[in-house]
């Protein structure tokens, strides 16, 4: 049955304005029970840039990337993604909205009555892409995440390294310009935890997606900032440890380093800064993060 | 909120739990009012309707088919014993047609399908909270509620009255069954008495019934689904009150319906 075309999203990627970061999280409050989780988060991600979130279970990482995709509203304190202030919008301004972006959750949540192949397609098919069009679409993104052999399987029959490279072929499909990464190697074995890494890199490297990336292995925020993928040569190669290799994004030209981390500890912002100056840290608690790397 | 330790009146108890109870309601409420106006807005999902229309209707055919037999056919029997008494057994089909089509042909049906259904709903919707797949959804741009509520709620609507007429007729069937191995009724007999017993007003009344009971018995499943929290010990949880809750909403809601119903038809 076809279905009547879907009406134009009230929320355009052209309003974002040039040199203005792409997320910008004012004096953020959250709290559940009358207990605050995350307390006065002030930070921003530019164009180009990877900003990884650091922090160990229950620190508030995947509640930060939630508010930032507006699926969770803040207590107090704004949220400006792509020039939107998420938190007077709607949710069906929402929904228009988070149609422009991507989002990898910590287990994939694929739709388990779906193929991957309608996994992937789901958002395309929201959109009233052709038929057609969708099929090339879907092996494409499914390629890039090197699963094209699993286009009817459901995701009951895949391994859980396999689950989160469709949910990744799933966000990128129609690449949005900002993708949400939440904990994407949590509960996966170190090999199956670099292809993600990669996966993650290529996504930045060759389609210039703008991510924020949740997780609790440091190990995560190294891969990122000291390799790029080369497009030249098909691999992973080493860059100058903050992840320049990215050439002409808008927050090299200004300066900063493209991939940052950002730790989370007690609900606040502990450190922000590239991995370089994590690395070097003499404070005792990232010191122990470090530890948990070797 | 009190401290650990803090001992709490009753009254401040009750209080809290009437306030829980009065936001679920809310919710609830909130959500049959999206579920009714998403009908009238794009994107509609007409394949999704139909195959919950599918999956409802067709999937609970059997059950249904079995049930509505035997309870004519128990009508009867209860009904034969009485009427022997003064020789008015010919009157059997009065009571039967009479008694299925005003209530318990939606009644009985109604139950079934909150027993198969909505505890259905509540555990596909709750497990897709669990597993973050509602949030997936929101996250690309589609909203849940008009994927996964409306269609389930125009589905029962309009299937559960298909379902009540089926439930129906075989349950005069059962009824006519009965009445001639043991009455010795003829088809005529029966039959003729059966129909014309009805007035228009008692169809009407038959119908009506599970429209209402179709939507509250969707919405009531989608409500507890979505409302899941804890894991699949939620889920459990879940589908269980989503049966109880509708089963015995179906009841009360009878109760009321009949007496508006009978004094709008004067019957």
């Amino acid at each position: 049955m076809q279905l009547p075309p879907r009406p134009a999203p009230v929320t355009d990627v052209n309003t974002m304005v040039p040199g203005e970061p792409l997320i910008a999280f004012d004096d953020v409050h959250i709290g559940f029970d009358e207990k605050e989780v995350l307390s006065g988060i002030s930070f921003e991600v530019w164009p180009g840039e990877t900003k990884i979130l650091l922090g160990e279970s229950g620190s508030g990482k995947t509640l930060l990337m939630k508010m930032a995709a507006g699926l969770l509203e803040a207590d107090a304190g704004r949220i400006w993604v792509m020039g939107h202030d998420i938190g007077g919008m709607s949710e069906e301004e929402l929904l228009d909205f988070r149609r422009h972006l991507g989002f990898v959750f910590q287990e994939g949540a694929l739709f388990d009555s779906m193929t991957v192949a309608e996994n992937v397609a789901f958002r395309l098919r929201e959109e009233n892409v052709a038929e057609a069009e969708i099929d090339g679409h879907v092996r494409e993104a499914l390629r890039f995440v090197e699963m094209e052999d699993t286009l009817e399987k459901y995701p009951a029959e895949l391994s859980g390294g396999m689950r989160r490279r469709v949910s990744i072929a799933r966000a990128l499909v129609d690449r949005p310009p900002l993708v949400f990464y939440d904990s994407p190697t949590a509960g996966l074995d170190p090999v199956t935890s670099q292809t993600i890494i990669t996966l993650i890199l290529r996504g930045r490297d060759l389609q210039g997606v703008t991510s924020l990336m949740a997780t609790h292995r440091v190990q995560d925020a190294f891969g990122l900032s000291s390799f790029s993928f080369d497009r030249a040569s098909g691999r992973v190669i080493r860059s100058d440890g903050n992840g320049k290799q990215t050439a002409g994004t808008e927050a090299q030209q200004k300066g900063g380093p493209v991939t940052n981390v950002l730790v989370l500890r007690g609900g606040k912002i502990y450190f922000e800064g590239p991995a370089e100056k994590l690395l070097h840290s003499s404070d005792d608690y990232l010191k122990m993060f470090m530890a948990s790397a070797e | 909120m009190p401290q650990t330790g803090e001992t709490l009146s009753p009254l401040a108890v009750i209080g809290d739990a009437a306030k829980r109870q009065l936001f679920s309601l809310q919710d609830y409420s909130l959500l049959a009012m999206s579920s009714v106006a998403n009908i009238f807005t794009p994107p509609y999902y007409w394949s999704d309707v139909i195959e919950q229309m599918d999956f409802i209707g067709i999937g609970s055919l059997p059950i249904v088919l079995i049930i509505g037999f035997f309870i004519g056919a128990v009508l009867l029997l209860q009904t034969a014993s009485q009427f022997e008494r003064f020789g008015g057994t010919a009157l059997t089909g009065d009571a039967v047609a009479l008694a299925l089509v005003r209530e318990l042909g939606p009644t009985i049906t109604a139950i079934v399908i909150a027993g198969r259904n909505a505890s259905g709903m509540a555990s596909e919707l709750g497990s897709m909270i669990v597993t973050e797949q509602v949030d997936a959804m929101r996250a690309l741009g589609t909203d849940p509620i008009r994927k996964l509520v409306t269609p389930r709620v125009v589905a029962t609507t309009l299937v559960l009255p298909l379902l009540v007429a089926v439930a129906d007729f075989v349950g005069l069937i059962g009824g006519f069954v009965v009445a001639h191995f043991t009455l010795r009724l003829g088809a005529v007999q029966f039959w003729t008495r059966a129909i014309d017993a009805l007035a228009p007003g008692d169809i009407v009344q038959g119908m009506v019934k599970p429209l209402i009971f179709g939507f509250v018995i969707a919405t009531i499943g989608c409500h507890q689904g979505l409302r899941v929290k804890g894991g699949t010990q939620g889920v459990g949880r879940a589908t269980t009150s989503a049966v109880v809750l509708s089963s015995v909403t179906v009841i009360v809601l009878d109760a009321f319906l009949s007496r508006i119903l009978l004094y709008a038809f004067h019957t």
